[in-house]
């Protein structure tokens, strides 16, 4: 919880930062968050490859895992479509917006180019909201839920951006299952937010 | 995606190559950066006074999408956890 609760306070010092100073003119913040992005990734690298015995717990893990991005894909899906009941928007938009799986950059350009910036706006809001769930409910998803749970909720960013909260609530484990997941749903994202949006 | 995914797999390499000797501070360096990117993502949000602006309108709309999402999808991989704690059991392990 403690740890929870830094994150958001981290997150809250950011959005008063960029509301008082705005974007910073010499050096792009996208290439500041990447670079950290790949300093992270390197060190989860480091902490998975210096402990052998993580590859070989995941020989002992159930090859039923393998359906874990389908499980994702399938309840991604069906919760968009029926929350989409609650809100002004057809159940394919709310179906297109979460087929983002989290992946905002992407999904919110691809919203916007067919469904406009309004819809644009919300799936670039509700995927940046989901990662921000992850973040901060991994602990209590994986103990209400099950360890899968973190991975599931992370979507599409479970083989970068949260794999390291992940493998602090779903256990180290789990860090392989959590990036096969990340690339196959990411690698969705682009196929069916293009089809729902046909719709 | 693909430059992030290589920087974690030299991490690999590194930490596989230097496993006979202990290193410090990676679980540190872990946290510092989590911070670090929430307080970036936080400040490109602050910066952006469209998306500021917006965020009360459209933020509703956008919870009540993700929180049914996330919901169905954490159900899904709750449904396969259960189905493969029961595979193991059946397997033979006590």
């Amino acid at each position: 919880m403690k740890g929870s609760l830094i994150i958001v306070s981290f997150f809250l010092l950011g959005i008063v930062g960029g509301r008082l100073c705005g974007l910073p003119d010499i050096l792009p913040l996208a290439d500041i968050s990447f670079a950290a992005l790949c300093a992270l990734m390197g060190c989860v690298g480091f902490s998975v490859g210096h402990e052998p015995s993580t590859i070989a717990r995941f020989r002992n893990l159930n090859p039923g895992l393998a359906f874990l991005p389908l499980c994702t894909v399938a309840g991604t899906l069906a919760g968009s479509a029926a929350a989409s009941l609650l809100t002004p928007h057809s159940m394919s938009e709310g179906m297109a917006v979460g087929a983002g799986f989290g992946y905002y950059s992407l999904s919110s350009i691809l919203i916007t180019g067919s469904k406009g910036p309004e819809l644009g706006t919300v799936a670039l809001l509700s995927n940046i909201i989901r990662e921000i769930i992850t973040l901060l409910c991994a602990p209590l998803l994986a103990r209400w839920f099950g360890r899968l749970a973190p991975i599931a909720a992370g979507g599409a960013t479970t083989a970068d951006t949260t794999l390291p909260i992940i493998t602090r609530a779903s256990g180290q484990e789990l860090a392989v299952v959590s990036i096969y997941h990340g690339f196959v749903v990411d690698f969705s994202v682009p196929f069916l937010v293009t089809f729902l949006c046909g719709f | 995606m693909f430059t992030v995914i290589g920087f974690m797999l030299a991490g690999i390499a590194a930490g596989y190559l230097s496993r006979r000797r202990s290193v410090r501070g990676v679980s540190q360096a872990i946290t510092v950066l989590i911070w670090a990117l929430l307080f970036l993502l936080g400040w490109e949000v602050g910066s952006n006074r469209q998306l500021l602006e917006a965020l009360p309108r459209l933020g509703g709309e956008a919870f009540v999408l993700s929180a049914g999402g996330t919901l169905g999808s954490v159900l899904a991989a709750w449904a396969l956890w259960k189905a493969t704690l029961r595979g193991r059991k059946k397997g033979g392990r006590s």
